[in-house]
């Protein structure tokens, strides 16, 4: 029985430590303030693509109890305290996604998030850049970052405009590029369309020895991200690459409590109509962004995923002291 | 036959995939942060030997294939057809020489090797890891010259040609590695 023991050395360990020191200067160098919001929540996410561990909370004695989810972002929590009027904030949690494990994947992994009031994208994007050249510095070795579209990106690797009016344009270039199969499997659903193509065709070419921003994703993609002033078809997002590992996703958040609700409606609908199951809406955010948030920028970046980087680690499981499979 | 969804596809699993079956090596999860999860798989296409990828939509499933390796004895060839005999039941089965492929030149009588079944019929043959080889033609070597640089090419019994040091004379038994195709060493 070896399976009491940490399935990696200490070195990651070490490094990891060292990693959430650096964060917490960095943000404690800029007055960004660190937070903790619940892991057990009483809504749950609605993004059809994320599912949600559950379990029950009892009063003492009670044989019944309340659904609770745990957390896949903190996200929700974080923007109640920004409409409370928090300032900028910024928090290191557990997020738990269920069904997913691989060799990017574990489902619980540690989550840097942080919120800038009054920061646009742009400047987002800056801070971002300058945490990960800070904390990088001395274990890896890299250019300088590059900002790209999605839309030139989708174009120059998978050679087909992720806006193309007929799915016949998109088929034919993944039947050029080894994805015969993409024609039966997107069939004329555009998002997984753009989630096949831009994942295995587009992904593993970015962030090769510097970070790679990429923005104006696509409107329909799922996010909570703002449209983008004076283009309807995208929106104000942006997601980090590094080595070809999506690193994080970015956003000006949507401050809109009615666009918020409908993007609810519209996901419930989705799992409706795949027989997923059917979370409340959080009707404590949708109150709070209806009280006001303020104008601001937030961010999420996996840690672990970060860590495999700097540790050139080929799984998730070799910078987790107990991968899930050793919990 | 079963089904199996993606996420329980994991290496050796056999399954039906566009009629042929197929023997899983990798199972790689990808999914986009926000977005569709994928699982992009590795499968030997196990009549033709050729290897595939394919990507599947997290959870989808996959008829499972009636695909059984069998230890048999290769017993003999009658000029078209390879015998081979399961040694507990003695039950027979012929391969034409399609199924048997390279493993041909390293089929020598009474050895034991796999045959993969598909439905009953023999799909593919797979030769022990190592075999010993008569060697029936190669040059005279230098006498004296044990170092095993150069080598040169000995024919064997089967009639596979493989490379052997110059000290290595016609008559003598070789130990060969079929998945490489190297001398490994004599066999006294």
């Amino acid at each position: 029985m070896t399976e009491w023991r940490p399935g990696c050395p200490l070195a990651p360990l070490q490094k990891r430590a060292a990693l959430l020191a650096a964060i917490r200067h960095f943000f404690a160098a800029r007055n960004v303030l660190e937070v903790e919001t619940p892991l057990l929540c009483r809504a749950g996410v609605t993004d059809p693509n994320l599912h949600s561990f559950t379990t029950l909370l009892n009063k003492p004695g009670a044989a019944e109890g309340d659904r609770l989810y745990l957390q896949t972002s903190p996200e929700f929590a974080m923007k109640r305290l920004l409409a409370a009027g928090s300032g900028s904030i910024y928090q290191i949690c557990k997020a738990f996604r269920n069904e997913e494990s691989g060799r990017w994947h574990n489902p619980e992994f540690t989550l840097l998030e942080w919120y800038r009031v009054g920061f646009d994208l742009a400047r987002l994007i800056d801070e971002i850049d300058a945490l990960l050249g800070e904390i990088c510095r001395g274990d890896l070795n890299l250019a300088p970052s590059e900002r790209l579209s999605y839309r030139e990106l989708f174009r120059e690797h998978a050679g087909a405009d992720p806006l193309s009016p007929s799915f016949e344009e998109l088929a034919v270039c993944a039947e050029a590029r080894g994805l015969p199969e993409a024609r039966e499997l997107c069939g004329d659903d555009r998002s997984l369309w753009l989630d096949l193509l831009f994942s295995h065709l587009v992904q593993p070419r970015l962030g090769r020895g510097r970070i790679t921003f990429v923005y104006d994703f696509p409107a329909f993609l799922p996010s909570l991200a703002r449209k983008k002033p004076g283009d309807p078809h995208v929106v104000e997002r942006v997601e980090i690459f590094l080595e070809g590992m999506e690193l994080g996703n970015g956003f000006h958040e949507l401050a809109d409590a009615v666009e918020q609700e409908e993007r609810f409606d519209r996901d419930l609908a989705v799992r409706r109509e795949n027989g997923l199951p059917l979370p409340a809406k959080d009707e404590r955010l949708l109150a709070a962004l209806r009280s006001g948030l303020p104008d601001c920028s937030g961010v999420a970046v996996g840690l672990d995923r970060l860590l495999m980087i700097m540790m050139r680690a080929g799984s998730i499981d070799e910078v987790l002291a107990f991968p899930a499979a050793r919990a | 036959m079963a089904t199996f969804s993606t996420n329980e596809f994991r290496g050796g699993l056999k399954v039906m995939l566009d009629g042929d079956p197929c023997s899983i090596i990798e199972n790689e999860f990808v999914k986009p942060g926000k977005g569709q999860a994928f699982n992009r798989v590795k499968l030997r296409n196990l009549k033709t030997g050729r290897v595939i990828e394919r990507t599947f939509k997290s959870g989808e499933t996959l008829e499972g294939a009636d695909v059984v390796d069998t230890e048999m004895q290769y017993l003999y060839n009658d000029g078209e057809l390879w015998h081979f005999m399961v040694p507990e039941s003695f039950e027979q089965y012929a391969a034409d020489t399609n199924v048997v492929g390279d493993a041909k030149k390293w089929l020598k009588e009474q050895d034991v090797c796999i045959v993969t079944l598909y439905n009953g019929v023999p799909i593919s043959v797979t030769p022990p890891n190592f075999v010993e080889l008569a060697i029936v033609e190669t040059d005279p070597g230098i006498r004296g010259d044990t170092s095993g640089g150069g080598g040169k090419p000995a024919t064997l019994d089967t009639g596979a040609v493989v490379r052997v040091p110059l000290f290595v004379q016609t008559g003598e038994v070789i130990k060969v590695d079929t998945r490489t195709g190297e001398y490994v060493s004599r066999v006294k």
